[in-house]
């Protein structure tokens, strides 16, 4: 493929990224998401509007986040790296927003398009709970009534985010088919939102899902990478050599990414949950382990079979437990403009711990597989590079899934 | 004229509204439902839709849910879906059969090799749920060159802004779906139903199927006096469900209720 003139032109009008994205909804959504299209366009040249998401991602989440130089990591990277070699490691701060993870930056967009949109109750598929709490939380905050569609294994897995949710007044719908997780959250909060198109908005959590959703989150979620920028230039007075996040649907990874796009020297690197291992079915990898198909709304990298039957995704970390990837992230992988690789459960294990003990910050598992791919790209990278690590949410919500693996009884 | 055009013709002459019925592929196993669809047949149904299975049908109820998880579960894959259309040609070569379902399994090999595979076994139709009109320019296409209808939806969602989009590049009928939502959940008023049959007969000269929520005789005979045809699934799928291998008979008795209100419908009109 040649290179485009741009990386950050995409979607074209129809809500596409080279051959990906799409509009594949039932023809009910059809007008819906059309008119979702035209308030948000309205909304991105509307002063007001953008006011007030900014006074909220001030005062309410707590940006901007941090830029965290940490020291500590980069002196053990280097020490174990070959002579010259292992770059100076930052973490950008996403796990200290409010909720605890840059999901919220996200929730705080669409529900104020729900409210200029005229729509008066909100729901959303949740697979770990974080996108479910933090869209809790925005509900909570505008006072609309507010239905959370998580799957029954799901549920019994995340019981403290099940008892958040409730606490801050949503419905938890337990969803009983299917294999009873998010893939089966997100059909049954789709047929829901069918039923009921007149009166609900659906926060959709990840960078996915028909057009506008995957350009929409992408463009909250930016104030991740725009921050970034702002916050490198003023440390190092130069951009840095390579961005690293985690790859479930891909929202902390394209906000971090797009800012960047068009600077030739910054790579990128996006980490996939290899679960198991890539040879193995039990893994979340849809670029590295899929092919292109069609679900959810979008054309995109599917975790399926030669029938185009969709297979169930596994991963230790159940933010990245997804068989499809954001569609923008299918392209960018096929123009090679950012490269995406596998990080085992096995592997985020060691990197969680790690941070635990040499940095005194406890990342999610999502974010600690971004980790994971850093300290394996590390040893090549020279000295005087830098590395900017996305540390999207923080850890505590997985200490019963980590103890559980390494053995200790709580 | 088409297989699928005969039959609505063939109905409007005989004074009622076309039947059609809907069967899930390979439930709840590939072998049995080569006799469910005779059933159909020999009750009286007019069109044939035979859905094919799919992981994440996101469009579809419960039943048809269970369904899909039911035929996916005995080990039905596509080989066998056209498999089932094929043998149903070659013992009924004139119903009109349509397969239904989701754009992941009807595009992953490619539109062009679906359309084939479709026409080779002698499909008169098909209807992509999650292919709008925005994004058919590769299914659509590749089905009307091969001479497959592409069914299109409308729904209570669709305004008059959209009709013409979703009219374009219809073929066979246009199938209304009378309520926004899932299959099999609840049937629509039947004031609301009579204005949009009459606003999308004003648009189209396809004939007009409604479905949704239809399960009773009497709901049948109710669309069937104002649309071209009746659309049935959820209730036959689930007497399939209820019944496994033995469903036939109770899905043949079934289909004879509905076919035979549906042709006193009008009679009572008149």
């Amino acid at each position: 493929m040649n290179a485009p003139n741009s990386f950050r032109a995409q979607p074209d009008e129809r809500g596409h990224f080279g051959d990906y994205g799409g509009r594949y909804v039932a023809e009910t959504l059809m007008p819906l998401i059309l008119d979702l299209e035209r308030e948000y366009r309205a909304s991105q040249v509307d002063p007001a509007f953008k006011a007030e998401f900014d006074s909220l991602m001030t005062h309410y989440v707590g940006r901007p986040s941090p830029m965290y130089y940490a020291e500590r990591m980069t002196e053990m990277l280097r020490n174990s790296a070959p002579e010259g070699k292992g770059p100076k490691v930052y973490f950008k701060r996403e796990e200290l927003n409010h909720t605890g993870a840059h999901k919220i930056n996200n929730c705080i967009g669409q529900i104020l398009l729900a409210k200029r949109m005229g729509k008066t109750r909100i729901i959303a598929e949740t697979g770990a709970g974080q996108h479910g709490v933090a869209t809790a939380t925005v509900a909570a905050r505008f006072g609309l009534p507010c239905t959370i569609f998580m799957g029954a294994r799901d549920i019994e897995r995340q019981a403290p985010n099940v008892f958040r949710m409730k606490l801050l007044g949503a419905e938890v719908h337990s969803v009983t088919s299917g294999a009873q997780t998010l893939k089966d959250a997100m059909n049954e909060a789709l047929r829901h939102w069918v039923a009921n198109v007149h009166d609900t908005f659906y926060i959709i959590g990840t960078a996915a899902g028909p057009h506008p959703y995957p350009e929409m989150v992408r463009d909250f979620q930016s104030v991740i990478g725009t921050e970034s920028r702002a916050q490198m230039l003023e440390a190092e007075g130069r951009l840095p050599d390579l961005l690293v996040a985690a790859v479930g649907g891909g929202s902390n990874a394209i906000g971090m990414f797009h800012p960047f796009l068009d600077d030739p020297d910054v790579k990128m690197l996006g980490i996939e949950a290899a679960g198991h291992g890539l040879a193995t079915t039990q893994h979340a990898a849809s670029l590295t382990g899929g092919k292109p198909g069609i679900l959810h709304g979008n054309k995109t990298y599917l975790l399926q079979d030669e029938d185009g039957q969709i297979a169930e995704a596994h991963s230790i970390s159940a933010g990245l437990d997804y068989p499809g990837i954001g569609p923008e992230h299918s392209w960018l992988n096929d123009t090679g403009r950012v490269v995406y690789e596998g990080i085992t459960d096995s592997e985020a294990l060691d990197a969680f711990q790690l941070c635990c003990k040499i940095e005194g910050i406890i990342p999610a598992l999502e974010s600690s597989h971004a980790l994971a791919g850093l300290i394996k790209k590390a040893p090549t990278m020279d000295r005087d590079q830098i590395a900017l690590v996305n540390i999207s949410g923080r850890g505590d919500k997985d200490i019963f899934t980590v103890a559980d693996a390494m053995g200790v009884k709580m | 004229m088409s297989r699928i055009a005969d039959a609505f013709a063939a109905c409007s002459d005989a004074g009622r509204a076309a039947l059609v019925a809907f069967v899930t592929a390979g439930d709840p196993t590939p072998a049995d439902t080569a006799a469910i669809l005779d059933a159909l047949v020999d009750g009286g149904a007019d069109v044939i839709e035979l859905g094919m299975p799919f992981t994440d049908p996101m469009a579809d109820g419960p039943a048809i849910q269970k369904a899909n998880i039911r035929s996916l579960g005995a080990g039905t894959r596509t080989a066998d879906v056209l498999a089932i259309a094929k043998s149903f040609r070659e013992r009924h070569p004139s119903v009109p059969l349509i397969l239904m379902g989701y754009a992941n399994p009807m595009t992953v090999r490619g539109a062009e090799w679906f359309a084939d595979a479709a026409a080779e076994a002698g499909v008169d139709g098909v209807i992509c749920v999650d292919v709008p009109a925005e994004e058919d320019d590769a299914l659509g296409v590749a089905l009307r060159a091969k001479g497959v209808a592409s069914i299109r939806l409308a729904t209570p969602t669709s305004d008059a802004a959209r009709l013409p989009a979703i009219l374009t590049g219809a073929d066979g009928f246009l199938y209304y779906v009378s309520v926004a939502g899932i299959t099999g959940q609840q049937q629509a008023a039947q004031a609301s139903i009579e204005d949009a049959v009459a606003r999308l007969k004003a648009a189209t000269r396809l004939p007009v199927a409604v479905g949704f929520g239809v399960r009773t005789p009497e709901q049948a005979a109710a669309i069937g006096r104002v649309a071209d045809g009746v659309v049935v699934g959820s209730a036959i799928v689930d007497l399939v469900g209820e019944h496994g291998a033995s469903a036939p008979a109770p899905v043949r008795a079934y289909i004879q209720t509905l076919s035979s209100a549906l042709a006193d419908a009008r009679k009572e009109l008149a």
